[in-house]
């Protein structure tokens, strides 16, 4: 008995990790699809009924305004994101004095939390009080913001923020990435002629073709998972012209009463993951089994 | 005419003097090897001659043109790397041609000037793959032709072979011998193996601390080594050495082996100096010239000892020796029934010795 | 011959001087007004929460307070003394500390002991069980608020610290496995193989061996968890309201309670005390941060 304890003790040991995911990460998702196919509304009810729910939710306006928002602000936050983080990260490469300054003012956005930076943000952009009135009294009197308040341009303001907040990890990825370029190549370069910009634009970036690939990747994620920063920034609105599948989600179960509904809304956001993530973690873990 | 020349060299990176006040000169169509130990500045220099790094003092000069402010594109060099360098995310043909497009060369040029350099070193078939789908042999061809398209004045090779595995490593040395010997272009090649030195070389500069020791051909380096830390970084086994003191006999000269009551005649050898009498040496002697073999022609002496270590290497058999507090080895041949049993005639062949001063290291 | 080649060296070397000068200077420009942007809402804050209403309304974002006064940080921090309807931060900030601090040590050692084992007690399909523990870094959370909701309240742990703990301590498992797993799978076998000839179990092996090496990635996943915890609201806000909120969740409803008069000082010296936790583990263990980041990310 006890030596097949002592045997299999690293399974043993192993077991409440993965038996805790199993549970609450695999399980809960089944558990969440389940309750999808029910008619659940302020409590579960476990009848089935089918695929109903995600009809019905195809068919919520507030829900096509959701995906909307996402499909924009992804796109943005991606692009913008990239290329701020790109540009920052190769500037910084150039052996500036106080990189050190410099690379912790980038990043410490990230170490805040959304609300805090969906509170400052809503202060700054405060149609009144904000960035408008700081315009104004420079003396650029015909200059409005008030994007805030605006249905629709109040989805850029969130852009905005989220840029400010993660713009730094990708600069912090691609910085990493250019540093690990062994030296020799950038010296044959010289040698065979290249000025910077050709050193960079034909021979480093593509190199980096994982860090780009890792970073939207990466970004995708945090973007079908906003939350906090929209409930802190904008609450969804003006209206509901904010909203967001995280957003809708919550507001669906916990204010609509709609359970299944927002079971539904939750399964959708999971397989919008899955489907960047799973291709992503198979690369990733076939490049490794390769080595 | 002189195809390099480096005036009164110095680097400094922060506080550590690197190079100190190098000076050297080579003709067009050599093969000078830069050769020394890890830190002794050898890859600097070669850094320095293509323009990779800066100058705190002095000259480079290339066919007589002062570079020493010009970009390595301007200088007319090449160079091979140690990793190879090659740019990952091109194919063999982009990487070779590269250069050739960064100076704006015409289509048709390339074209040619490629197929010269995948023929010659035979790459054709490789043109459409990326570096990391080739052999590290592939690797190093490809990185030749990359340097060999430009039709530079002076070659750059900066350890090129070690990275190899031992085979691989004769084999290649072999192919770059055979490019210089069908191109005759001025190549300096930093190593700090000095057996590839000894094969490739035409003048071999051997440098320790920033400085250079000597610069001579091949077989001179070998044979008249003019300092202790030459004479022990070339040759496999390492020369032996002896401390003792030289004396004077009637037109004799002596030396005496500490601890031993024997007197070894080297009124033969060619005195650079002078020296006083009782000055204290230390006489180098080759492993080849300490065997059982007696060349009657050259002054030598024989003496009985019992060999402490028996190496075989199969087409010599290394043995040690205990003499004058030192561990000496001699070359035998296989036959020569040595054993550790019993005492062996051995055989000092005095013609061909190197006396150092003991203080300053330097050959007398 | 010889002198025009110098001449053309010598102008190609001014040049390149005058090029050089004018790129880095636009270099350093670029950087420093991105730096502006970058901070400029920090500083925002801070200038906010020193200055009173009035200066506010009549004054920028910009505009430096007359006097400073702390007298918005104690209100934001302690209340203003009345009883009800009086949010201030001191109990959240105790409740999320709290927290976060079982839970970082919960996950932490758990994902010290998930990583040792899979990459030094290899077994068949081992890479299977980490790709499944590692997926759950990624699932949004909004796929088992529901299911959780319902269990946290089957076991009584619902809108409490205890459950908080409960959950961060679970879903953190998956971060700290891919750190630990990363850093242990480059420590060479040859350690523990060295240490199971000298006859060391599995436990020894990684009380003894592994943990005092670890401290580097111990520092990166504690720092790691601390912020994600610290930061978290949507588990927060779902599973406690009331007094057993975490310190985000209060600060949101600092800033959202629509009472007559908006205090934009407090809610910004509320905003500011919020991160600050994060910001000082941040400014003094920087580098560790990043590499939590990029080895998170880049390796997978």
């Amino acid at each position: 008995m006890f030596k097949w304890i002592e045997r299999n003790l690293p399974k043993i040991v192993l077991a409440p990790s993965v038996g805790l995911i199993s549970w609450f990460v695999y399980g809960f998702v089944l558990w969440t699809l389940y309750i999808s196919f029910t008619k659940s509304k302020i409590l579960p009810r476990y009848e089935f009924w089918g695929v109903g729910n995600y009809i019905k939710l195809w068919n919520t306006h507030k829900w096509y305004i959701a995906i909307e928002n996402l499909f924009i602000f992804t796109i943005l936050f991606l692009i913008i994101c990239t290329i701020l983080g790109v540009i920052l990260a190769i500037f910084l490469d150039q052996k500036i004095r106080a990189e050190g300054a410099l690379r912790t003012i980038y990043l410490y956005p990230m170490a805040l939390s959304f609300i805090v930076t969906g509170t400052a943000w809503k202060w700054i952009l405060n149609p009144t009080l904000g960035i408008q009135k700081l315009m104004n009294d420079w003396g650029f009197e015909n200059f409005t913001f008030d994007w805030l308040v605006n249905r629709d341009m109040a989805i850029y303001t969130i852009v905005i923020a989220a840029v400010w907040q993660s713009s730094g990890f990708v600069m912090a990825m691609f910085l990493a990435g250019l540093r690990s370029i062994e030296d020799e190549i950038i010296k044959a370069a010289k040698i065979d002629g290249a000025g910077l910009f050709t050193v960079y634009w034909k021979i480093i970036i593509p190199m980096m073709r994982p860090v780009f690939f890792s970073s939207f990747v990466i970004l995708i994620h945090i973007s079908i998972k906003s939350y906090d920063l929209i409930v802190a920034l904008t609450a969804g609105g003006p209206g509901i012209s904010t909203t967001m599948p995280a957003l809708f989600m919550t507001q669906t179960a916990f204010h609509k009463s709609q359970v299944a509904l927002s079971a539904a809304s939750a399964i959708m956001m999971f397989m919008a993951v899955a489907a960047v993530i799973i291709p992503y973690l198979y690369s990733e873990l076939r490049k490794e089994n390769a080595r | 005419m002189v195809a390099l020349s480096i005036k009164d060299l110095s680097k400094n990176f922060g506080n550590t003097e690197v190079l100190k006040k190098i000076n050297l000169e080579i003709e067009e169509g050599s093969f000078l090897v830069l050769l020394g130990p890890s830190g002794c500045g050898k890859s600097t220099l070669l850094n320095i001659i293509a323009g990779l790094e800066t100058i705190d003092e002095g000259k480079v000069l290339i066919d007589d043109f002062n570079v020493t402010k010009v970009e390595p594109k301007d200088r007319n060099i090449a160079m091979v790397f140690q990793s190879y360098a090659l740019y990952p995310s091109m194919t063999v043909r982009e990487n070779i041609i590269f250069g050739l497009k960064q100076s704006k060369t015409p289509k048709d040029k390339i074209e040619i000037q490629l197929k010269k350099v995948s023929n010659f070193l035979k790459v054709d078939e490789l043109l459409h793959r990326k570096p990391s789908q080739l052999s590290g042999g592939q690797r190093q061809r490809v990185a030749m032709g990359r340097a060999l398209v430009r039709e530079p004045r002076i070659f750059l090779f900066d350890e090129p072979l070690s990275n190899l595995d031992a085979k691989l490593r004769v084999e290649m040395r072999y192919e770059i011998k055979k490019l210089y010997t069908n191109l005759k272009t001025t190549m300096v090649y930093v190593t700090h193996d000095q057996i590839e030195a000894m094969s490739l070389a035409s003048k071999i500069a051997v440098m320790n601390k920033g400085v250079i020791q000597q610069l001579d051909n091949p077989q001179k380096i070998y044979d008249k080594p003019n300092s202790l830390f030459v004479a022990d970084f070339i040759g496999t086994p390492s020369m032996n050495f002896i401390n003792g003191t030289l004396h004077k006999e009637s037109q004799n000269v002596i030396f005496v082996p500490e601890n031993e009551n024997i007197n070894f005649d080297i009124s033969k050898y060619d005195f650079h100096d002078n020296f006083h009498e009782g000055q204290e040496v230390i006489l180098g002697l080759r492993p080849e010239y300490l065997s059982s073999i007696k060349n009657s022609e050259n002054v030598s002496i024989n003496l009985m000892m019992r060999p402490s270590i028996i190496e075989t290497t199969g087409f010599d058999k290394n043995v040690t020796f205990n003499f004058a507090n030192t561990e000496i080895i001699g070359r035998f041949s296989p036959n020569s029934g040595v054993s550790l049993d019993s005492d062996i005639d051995v055989c000092f062949d005095l013609s061909n010795v190197s006396i150092f001063d003991k203080k300053t290291e330097l050959r007398i | 011959m010889q002198d025009s080649t110098s001449a053309k060296f010598l102008k190609l070397e001014e040049k390149s001087r005058r090029k050089n000068f004018f790129l880095r200077s636009f270099l350093y420009f670029i950087l420093i007004l991105f730096s502006l942007y970058f901070i400029f809402p920090l500083i925002v804050m801070i200038l906010t929460s020193l200055k009173t209403m009035e200066e506010i309304r009549q004054g920028t974002l910009l505009t430096l307070p007359k006097t400073i006064t702390l007298d918005y940080w104690k209100i934001a921090w302690g209340g203003r003394g009345y009883g009800a309807g009086d949010t201030f931060l001191r109990p959240y900030f105790w409740n999320s500390l709290k927290m976060v601090v079982p839970a970082v040590i919960f996950s932490t050692f758990l994902g010290a002991m998930t990583g040792y084992i899979l990459t030094k007690w290899r077994f068949k399909g081992d890479s299977f069980v980490f790709l499944f523990l590692l997926f759950g870094c990624f699932i949004p959370y909004q796929a088992i608020l529901l299911p959780m909701a319902r269990t946290l309240g089957l076991l009584g742990i619902s809108n409490s610290i205890f459950g908080l703990i409960f959950v961060h301590s679970i879903y953190g498992i998956p971060f700290t496995t891919l750190f630990f797993r990363n850093y242990y799978i480059s420590i060479p076998n040859e350690l523990i193989k060295a240490a199971r000839i000298d006859g060391a179990g599995f436990f020894k092996i990684f009380f003894k061996i592994l943990i005092p090496i670890s401290s580097p990635i111990i520092v990166v996943t504690v720092i790691w968890q601390f912020t994600q915890i610290w930061n978290d609201f949507l588990f927060g806000a779902t599973f406690s309201f009331g007094e057993h909120a975490p310190i985000q969740v209060a600060l949101n409803n600092m800033v959202l309670s629509s009472t007559a008069v908006k205090e934009y000082n407090v809610d910004m010296a509320a905003a500011i005390i919020a991160g600050i936790p994060t910001l000082i583990v941040y400014v003094l263990a920087g580098k560790y941060f990043i590499r939590g980041l990029t080895s998170g990310a880049v390796k997978g």
